[in-house]
């Protein structure tokens, strides 16, 4: 009974703060609604048994991405009222094709009826989630790791070489010529005769 | 009343849809449009984990993870993207973006 209850609240609070986040004027708003729609999501998450998925929601979405957005919008000076012309305009078609999509996929998920098992988690109730996921992770899916690494690499290279603005003030040390420079390049003995100065 | 698969999969397909609804409603501004982008990996993801839970199964579990990394990676990019459009051309409107058109 208590479980039925916290997914409802979590269920509520998730599409509210998406819907939210698809319809607020300010997109600040919009990112702080996306902030609370992967809280919500990662108690679904811990519902569900993933507790290794769900510190990962908080501290990559959370920790990462949102706050990406939330420095971007933030930066790029964008004004409020310039969006949102065209929200009446398309209004009626995507209402159209959501309820399409929805009716189509709940009466998919309410057909089927004999995928209502229980959550087999008493398979291995000694092991933790993460440490489960480790060990397979680390072993079968090692390849696939490393390719994850591998994207989270170009994606940071790329993201520095996008945003990357080479400074032409900035004063570099030019070793060569310091070495190629002579005395007689630019020291010059002047005679000043008493009285006249060097003019 | 027992919460079962049927109940993830439904919120599951509602984020989804709003994913969806928010990228046509708000087809001015890439932010927004990007962030409807996150809402429906999100949906993707409870839809996997809730499989990989009732089924006894990891591998969903794994699957989500290699989602949020490359989620991770195509926010980086899109907002390094954005961020580069907006100081060069000073607006982040999408019918402003048509140089490519020719």
């Amino acid at each position: 009974m208590i479980e039925t209850l916290i997914f409802y609240l979590f269920a509520t609070i998730l599409t509210g703060s998406s819907l939210a986040v698809i319809s607020l004027r300010n997109p600040v708003h919009s990112v702080l609604f996306l902030i609370l729609a992967f809280f919500n999501a990662a108690g679904i998450f811990v519902m569900l048994g993933a507790e290794f998925l769900a510190a990962l929601l908080v501290i990559v979405y959370v920790g990462a991405v949102a706050v990406l957005f939330l420095f971007v919008v933030m930066m790029l000076n964008v004004t409020v009222e310039s969006f949102r012309k065209g929200l009446t305009r398309y209004f009626p078609a995507s209402f159209l094709v959501a309820v399409i999509m929805l009716v189509q996929l709940i009466s998919l998920f309410g057909s089927k009826t004999d995928i209502l098992v229980k959550p087999a988690k008493a398979s291995a109730s000694d092991i933790t989630n993460t440490e489960a996921l480790g060990q397979i992770l680390y072993t079968d899916y090692v390849y696939l790791f490393q390719a994850a690494g591998l994207i989270l690499l170009v994606a940071m290279i790329g993201a520095i070489v996008l945003t990357f603005t080479p400074r032409n003030r900035m004063r570099k040390q030019i070793i060569n010529n310091q070495v190629a420079r002579k005395p007689s390049d630019t020291l010059k003995v002047v005679k000043v005769e008493t009285g006249k100065g060097v003019g | 009343m027992e919460i079962g698969l049927n109940h993830y999969l439904t919120l599951a397909a509602i984020i989804f849809i709003i994913g969806v609804v928010g990228l046509f409603i708000n087809r001015k501004s890439i932010i927004t449009i990007l962030m409807s982008v996150e809402l429906m990996l999100l949906a993707v993801n409870i839809n996997f984990v809730a499989f990989s839970s009732f089924l006894g199964d990891l591998t969903g579990q794994v699957f989500t993870m290699f989602i949020l990394t490359v989620a991770a990676a195509e926010a980086a990019i899109g907002l390094a993207i954005l961020v580069v459009f907006y100081r060069n051309r000073g607006t982040i409107h999408v019918e402003d973006i048509s140089e490519l058109k020719g």
